[in-house]
């Protein structure tokens, strides 16, 4: 089977019922999407299907068909997304290693709330974990991105 | 003594980013304080009051490469310690490099925990930067033909005023690597109000990496030929196999061993827990391996651990007299006088420190020795654990530590690279061990369950007479030694002994308790629960005397004053700090209790359902408040729109980071008050997150107000104190909207209607 990751189309021969997450990650080096609960509990996964974000370890690679995968190597492949320039300049991330999915499931929202309520935001993001705990930072993000985003 | 030597001469190489020209290398010795024992590196020529330090390279192209020894999980700890560095050094901060320290006992220690990170490295990295200046300085003299003293430092160039030339710091790289270091007396260190880094706002190092997915984490780690492994761990601790059906595992495809991992026998210490592993080719067939393997237990004696009846006796416990730590006047006698006595009970369960990243190492182990990447706090440790398990030189063992995706505390232990290791030399090939957030939960070093039993006694104004406290947990100490049930000094320190209120007649004491999981640290550790009993009865103290709860905890804490636990015969660790150089300031803890109050309006009016809460807290010698506002629907719906911090930590030398702390510390001490572990028959009943709660982003406090006291005293932790106090101001918030007193943690469904 074919799959579209980051507008490239590689060649799938594996277990149909592999998880995305670990095909990005351990075929494909696509280690920016993170492994943190394998249950669509944490968000550290997250990814883009067709623009929406999805949990990429409960989404078995036989489920994507022709759908375009983003991930967050893919996000700013073309110079930064705002949402990325916002995260450095509110010097969001700790340890970071919850952020790829934080951004990606921010971008998500974007995409069909240009400028979320703090409401919208919660309701978003809070599948997404930070055990640091940046969320004020990440909210303040998200807000300074709000209407600029493509 | 000098601290400083000539690298190359010493055919010391640096791993990155000088590699293959001249360099400047400063490798210094010099330590405020007489080193831990086990951080002494043995073959160093200097005496037990010296350790080998930091390592700074400055090539010819002028790049500045600095060692960070310490590892990253969040702190920006290779932001701060590159800053201290640069900033001595003069150097341009757009020229400097970070190079992370693989685990060697030549930097001193590399532990990265106890929040002292900076505070044990920033004297000997001012001076390493300052001695590297000074050769730069005399490398030019020496070009130019001029005395020193006509010649200074700018930014990465030296320059001599009276001729006006300049060289920039790579030009005389080369000459200054041929220099002697210049005696640690003769090094002048720059006036604070000339830094450039120290104290200002700077951006995390790794920050671009981190936003664009390129981070490399311990868990990010691929080799060549690399297996991965997951591992099926007794459910109960010290359990082993009776009997393993491994064929369903090995049917699995991309699964292509099945290893029985040697048993644990107590004390638990640093070793793996044993078990079976499933070896791979990919992450998904270990997991499917191991979903497959059919691993029947014999569970042993700690089968017989139940969490709840275990809370009950341990309350029980707090009520009885129990071993005296600390006494001043009598406080029986003023309990029996006092106008109005008050008793209070408190429970803290055990709770995970859950990193995002579960724990994760990749080992390669050959004929000729292991090398490790591993997502680890404690490098050194590892290296020993390691080498131990393998039966092989600590100097044939290489760890590198990646990036981490937070600690907390977990990886300060090394278990599961020496589960790498193990499986690695057995396999023959590299070995990436994955931790699932299942092993993560249920097979960790857990937080320390804790009861508490308070007895307070006020006089007829309202004034605290008495004080009795008895804190029972199972120690940390019951990991590394057979049969402790008594708390350990240093967890005593951690808020309890040091119990920083003037009342005449106070009694501490501490009751015993076995362990049957593996007790570990935790983010700020025992002054999670004591500061959540002390700071949670203060404000019933408070209630009690129909005092205002800011204005009652003032009063406890009294005048400001030096608090001299010598004096009283208290044993006090201090987090392993001079008491001199970092005395317990009553003074300071009631400055942050008035900082924080003023900067959330304390005092003002509020509308039905919301409440005010206030606690402070003294650890790892620095002092928080923390406000917390919160609001409680008629459903029982429980909201945070505001907390206010307030931190002395000293001498700060990233402000934004220090803020940073301080908002994600809250958030983890909300997380303190919402999760917890059980255990029946002693088996973890948590295993991801949808039962063990932590902080969301509609959890949290909406906004997060951050005061820095400014301060010139040393500096101080800054990653563990914000936690403490967050969970007791939580609960006094939640007092006041509701009256009701949440006395045992977690919060959960108390608040519903």
């Amino acid at each position: 089977m074919r799959i579209k990751v980051n507008g490239k189309t590689h060649e799938f021969d594996g277990d149909p019922n592999m998880p995305l997450l670990w095909y990005l990650r351990d075929e494909l080096g696509l280690t920016g999407t993170k492994f943190g609960c394998g249950a669509a509990l944490c968000g550290a996964c997250t990814i883009h299907r067709d623009g929406v974000a999805v949990r990429a370890c409960v989404t078995p690679v036989s489920s994507v068909g022709d759908a375009e995968i983003l991930t967050i190597e893919g996000l700013g492949a073309e110079g930064p997304h705002p949402l990325q320039e916002a995260w450095i300049e509110a010097g969001v991330p700790q340890c970071g290693y919850c952020q790829p999915g934080q951004i990606m499931q921010a971008a998500s929202l974007l995409a069909t709330h240009p400028d979320p309520t703090d409401e919208q935001i919660d309701q978003s993001m809070n599948g997404n974990i930070c055990r640091c705990g940046a969320y004020v930072r990440i909210r303040a993000a998200i807000k300074a991105t709000s209407g600029g985003t493509p | 003594m000098s601290g400083v030597e000539n690298v190359s001469r010493r055919r010391f190489l640096v791993g990155t980013g000088a590699a293959g020209g001249l360099v400047l290398g400063i490798w210094f010795l010099r330590s405020s304080r007489p080193a831990a024992p086990e951080a002494v590196a043995p073959a160093l020529p200097s005496g037990p009051a010296f350790e080998p330090n930091v390592f700074v390279a400055i090539s010819p192209d002028g790049t500045v490469t600095v060692v960070c020894h310490r590892s990253e999980m969040g702190q920006q700890v290779r932001t701060s310690m590159a800053q201290i560095i640069a900033d001595e050094l003069d150097a341009d901060w757009s020229r400097v490099v970070v190079a992370q320290a693989d685990g060697d006992e030549k930097y001193g220690s590399q532990n990265t925990d106890g929040s002292r990170s900076v505070r044990r490295n920033f004297s000997r990295l001012r001076e390493a930067g300052a001695s590297a200046r000074a050769m730069l300085v005399s490398a030019a003299a020496a070009k130019w033909g001029v005395p020193a003293s006509e010649c200074e430092a700018g930014l990465h160039e030296v320059a001599h005023g009276a001729s006006g030339r300049v060289l920039g710091y790579g030009d005389l790289a080369e000459a200054a690597a041929s220099l002697e270091a210049p005696s640690p007396d003769d090094v002048v260190l720059k006036d604070p109000s000339t830094w450039r880094y120290i104290g200002k706002a700077t951006a995390g190092v790794d920050v671009h990496e981190i936003v664009s997915g390129q981070g490399t984490f311990g868990m990010d780690v691929q080799l060549d030929g690399m297996k991965v492994a997951v591992v099926a761990r007794p459910p109960v601790l010290f359990g082993r196999p009776a009997r393993v059906e491994s064929a369903a595992a090995l049917a699995v495809p991309g699964v292509e061993r099945v290893i029985e991992l040697p048993a644990l026998n107590p004390p638990a210490a640093f070793k793996p827990l044993g078990g079976v592993a499933v070896v791979a080719n990919g992450t998904w067939a270990a997991i499917q391996g191991r979903r497959a393997l059919d691993v029947t237990w014999n569970e042993g004696d700690n089968a017989s651990y139940d969490s709840g009846p275990y809370a009950e006796a341990l309350m029980k416990t707090a009520r009885k007299k129990g071993r005296v730590v600390r006494e001043a006047g009598n406080a029986d006698e003023a309990l029996r006088r006092a106008d109005k006595v008050l008793t209070a009970e408190y429970y803290v369960p055990h709770l995970a420190q859950a990193p995002m990243e579960p724990p994760v190492a990749t080992a390669h182990v050959t004929n000729e020795g292991a090398e490790l990447w591993s997502s680890t706090q404690t490098p050194q440790v590892t290296r020993r654990e390691v080498a131990g398990a393998l039966g092989i030189s600590e100097s044939d063992v290489t760890i590198h530590v990646t990036l981490l995706g937070g600690g907390f505390g977990r990886k300060s232990k090394p278990d599961y690279s020496v589960e790498a290791a193990l499986l690695s030399k057995e396999v023959g090939a590299p070995v990436k061990v994955v931790w699932t957030r299942e092993d993560d939960l249920r097979n960790g070093y857990v937080h320390s369950v804790s009861a508490q039993h308070l007895e307070g006694g006020l006089d007829a104004e309202g004034r605290a007479t008495a004080w009795l406290h008895r804190t029972v947990f199972p120690p940390i100490g019951s990991t590394f030694r057979n049969g402790m049930t008594l708390g350990g000094e240093g967890e005593l320190s951690q808020g309890f002994v040091d119990n920083p209120f003037d009342i005449p007649n106070m009694r501490l004491e501490n009751g015993e308790a076995p362990a049957h999981v593996r007790i570990g640290w935790l983010r700020a550790v025992a002054n999670i629960y004591h500061a959540f009993a002390i700071q949670s009865f203060a404000h019933e103290l408070a209630v009690a005397a129909g005092r205002d709860p800011k204005d009652m905890l003032l009063e406890l804490i009294g005048p400001p004053r030096i608090i001299d636990l010598a004096a009283l015969g208290v044993k006090y660790t201090n987090y392993g700090d001079p008491i001199d150089v970092y005395p317990v300031d009553a003074g300071r803890l009631a400055n942050v209790v008035r900082v924080a109050a003023d900067a959330a309006n304390w005092g003002r009016a509020l509308p039905e359902g919301r409440g005010l809460g206030i606690a402070a807290h003294r650890s790892f010698l620095s002092y928080v408040a923390t406000v917390v506002e919160v609001e409680v629907s008629a459903a029982g719906d429980l909201t945070i729109p505001n907390a206010w911090v307030a931190i002395d930590a000293g001498t700060v030398v990233n402000p934004d980071t220090v803020r940073a702390q301080c908002e994600g510390g809250t958030v983890y001490g909300l997380s303190c008050a919402l999760g917890q572990l059980t255990a029946t028959e002693g088996v973890i009943d948590q295993a991801n997150f949808d039962t063990y709660r932590v902080a969301r982003i509609a959890d949290a406090p909406r906004a997060i107000d951050v005061t820095i006291v400014p301060s010139t005293a040393p500096p101080a932790g800054v990653g563990e104190p914000p936690t403490p106090p967050m969970a007791p101001a939580l609960c006094n918030a939640i007092f006041e909207a509701t009256g009701k007193r949440i006395r045992r943690l977690p919060i959960a469904d108390r608040l519903r209607a």
